[in-house]
């Protein structure tokens, strides 16, 4: 909220959910960018992956640093989670490196959310006048953009693993049976559409709760020196319990990552 | 919730990502990893080659310790034997020795006896033969005589 300017709840919640939007092409449109949610992951995925590559750098076989070890905790867990469910190979050309970004990446996005947004806003106010949103999993654009390459992912593997031919079968056949192929159609496309629907709306949903919740907290608060004890006992509460959240989610998304880089490997 | 270029963005960020993941994160610390736990491995079964090693060797110096426990008892027992036997010869011959020197001695005590004996029968004889010239100073001509005194003297 900008100072002096006569305060207005609906002002103040639009104005913290505003993207800063960049327009590339014209006037706009789809060809536009939001600044904000690329500018705050590329460099929450430099900060993140940065890490780990400093870490892992200067790894030793020997007896690990305090940084090695948390690292290879850290890989040690994703390790574990990719190898309870892809059984189809060497885990460690693939999938158990891209779950490990994608928890990281998807962890430090979600964390985000903790920042208090009007402390971060008097910084971010000098980018951009209108708004800028730091929780880049709270934008639709960025979890689609992943379980959109999650899914063409899983297609591209599918049809590695099944070849095209066994692709189209397993479309028409499976899974009641070559008799009742547009059943089988119609269920797979279903399948198909429901998984990065679900996968991305999962995580942009609970993000983005997670983000109203704060802001109406803040608002309260906004309502005078009682209130704004409450609400920081509130705002304390929600927090703590969004740790949870931010960590599942990131741990959902990583699952959902290998499940369907598993399933497309699956002959039916 | 509006679609734009965004997503495009996003998802080239992601695939760069994980690219550099798969290419630079994941090998290193995995080769670590596996490297180590191959070292440890190595070290566990190490270990249980030396413990191994340790219980044969401690069961051969039992047995040596044992083998030289029964050669110790069998050399005290020959050396008793010797010792005993040793005793014995010594006593035997201390016995020879002594009954030969008893056997010595008694001859020489016989030797003297004898001598001695030899000794008091001549003064006898020399003083019962002074005796008799003392008696029969006057009237016996010793010379006449010294045929019977011979014969007393023998007989003494």
């Amino acid at each position: 909220m900008a100072a002096g300017k006569e305060f207005n709840a609906t002002e103040y919640i639009g104005h913290h959910l505003t993207h800063d939007v960049r327009p590339f092409l014209g006037d706009g449109g789809f060809w536009s960018l939001h600044l904000d949610s690329v500018l705050v992951s590329v460099l929450l995925g430099f900060v993140g992956i940065g890490f780990l590559w400093w870490v892992v750098r200067g790894a030793t076989s020997g007896v690990p640093g305090k940084r090695q070890a948390f690292v290879e905790l850290l890989v040690g867990f994703v390790d574990e989670q990719a190898k309870g469910v892809f059984r189809h190979g060497d885990r460690n050309a693939f999938v158990a490196p891209a779950a490990l970004t994608v928890f990281v990446w998807v962890l430090l996005m979600n964390s985000m959310d903790f920042l208090p947004v009007d402390i971060v806003a008097m910084g971010t106010h000098k980018i951009s006048e209108h708004g800028f949103r730091i929780v880049p999993t709270a934008d639709i654009n960025t979890t689609f953009a992943l379980a959109l390459s999650v899914w063409i992912l899983m297609l591209v593997f599918s049809v590695q693993a099944k070849g095209f031919g066994g692709f189209l079968h397993e479309i028409f056949c499976s899974p009641f049976g070559a008799k009742l192929f547009p059943l089988n159609v119609l269920f797979n496309a279903i399948e198909y559409l429901s998984k990065p629907l679900s996968h991305s709306l999962r995580l942009y949903g609970n993000m983005y709760a997670g983000e109203i919740i704060f802001l109406l907290l803040w608002l309260l608060a906004a309502a005078g020196l009682g209130w704004a004890g409450l609400a920081f006992l509130l705002g304390l509460g929600w927090a703590i319990f969004h740790i949870l959240i931010v960590a599942l989610q990131a741990y959902v998304f990583m699952m959902l990552t290998i499940v369907y880089f598993s399933m497309a490997h699956e002959h039916h | 919730m509006n679609f734009n270029l965004t997503l495009i963005a996003q998802a080239l960020v992601f695939a760069a990502l994980i690219w550099f993941t798969v290419k630079f994160v994941w090998p290193p610390l995995l080769r670590a990893i596996e490297a180590r736990q191959k070292q440890i491995a190595d070290g566990l079964a190490a270990a249980e080659q030396g413990k191994k090693s340790l219980e044969s060797s401690s069961k051969q110096a039992e047995l040596a310790i044992a083998e030289a426990r029964a050669r110790a008892a069998e050399i005290i027992s020959q050396a008793e034997k010797r010792d005993a036997q040793m005793v014995e010869a010594a006593k035997v011959a201390a016995k020879t020795e002594g009954d030969r020197e008893k056997a010595a001695a008694k001859a020489d005590i016989q030797q003297e006896a004898q001598r001695a004996r030899e000794q008091l029968r001549e003064q006898v004889a020399a003083l019962a033969v002074a005796g008799a010239e003392k008696i029969l100073r006057r009237e016996v001509d010793a010379k006449a005589h010294a045929e019977l005194l011979d014969g007393i003297k023998k007989q003494l």
